[in-house]
């Protein structure tokens, strides 16, 4: 039974307003289909966080707490990865150009924004940024599952 | 749906806050106006015990460092108590344990000021 589902590709999609309001929503979402595609349970930890973080940089940062605008989120599930990318249609930033927090020496100045990408970063096994100014800015996050026999 | 709520015990002039729930960018202001009352009151010796916090995102976590800087040049500090192992790794993910004094039991976080 698996092994015929082994290179099925399915995608979700949901399309939810840029309120703080949707996060747990939108984690519980995630946790649920990450639950449902047999990641372990560190693992659907980190990947609700990482898409929590991002639609909060996209709340904040993109649409300045405009909840009239939207946010996509796309999943694309295959046998051995999650691939989630959350769109936003704000104007655009360069993922370059934002600092790696230093927490050490500037506790008070740190962005929280950029300590979001830090935590995307960590916890997800690729995190790539797609800007178009004007168009849209999406996030692909990407978690590998682990080999069967460390489960 | 489980949200967030915190809670207030003063303890001689140890004043302990529980948070409790899911503290992400939607209930942080509730837990930021916890932090800022203690602040405004000159109570700058605080302990933050998480036994009943179930998440935390980095909107969390910018809280103790909005606040740390100044609750430390007034002679106060804000040591971490009782996190659950989840809660504990996204602190360490950001290099928290080297900043904030964590320990394992609320008696022992009192026990150090």
């Amino acid at each position: 039974m698996r092994k015929n589902k082994k290179n099925k590709k399915q995608r979700f999609k949901l399309q939810i307003a840029a309120s703080t309001d949707n996060l747990q929503t939108i984690r519980d979402f995630i946790q649920r289909l990450a639950g449902e595609a047999h990641f372990d349970s560190e693992q659907i930890d980190q990947i609700a966080l990482a898409v929590d973080e991002a639609c909060t940089n996209a709340i904040k940062h993109a649409y300045q707490y405009d909840a009239s605008k939207k946010i996509d989120i796309e999943i694309w599930l295959d046998s051995d990865k999650m691939e989630i990318v959350v769109t936003d249609y704000g104007p655009g930033f360069d993922p370059e150009k934002l600092p790696e927090p230093d927490i050490n020496h500037s506790m008070k100045n740190a962005k929280v924004g950029g300590l979001g990408i830090h935590l995307m970063k960590k916890v997800m096994d690729e995190v790539r940024f797609e800007i178009r100014p004007g168009q849209k800015n999406a996030v692909h996050l990407i978690k590998f599952k682990k080999p069967e026999k460390e489960q | 749906m489980k949200g967030f709520q915190v809670k207030r015990l003063d303890k001689n002039d140890v004043s302990v806050l529980y948070p409790a729930g899911f503290l992400d960018a939607h209930t942080v202001p509730q837990f930021e106006s916890a932090l800022s009352e203690l602040v405004e009151n000159g109570r700058y010796k605080i302990v933050v015990n998480f036994k009943d916090l179930d998440y935390i995102s980095s909107a969390g976590l910018g809280v103790f460092m909005g606040f740390i800087e100044e609750v430390r040049n007034n002679g106060g500090d804000i040591k971490l108590c009782n996190l659950s192992d989840r809660v504990y790794k996204v602190f360490d993910l950001l290099g928290f344990p080297a900043l904030f004094e964590i320990y394992n039991q609320e008696a022992e976080a009192l026990e150090k000021f």
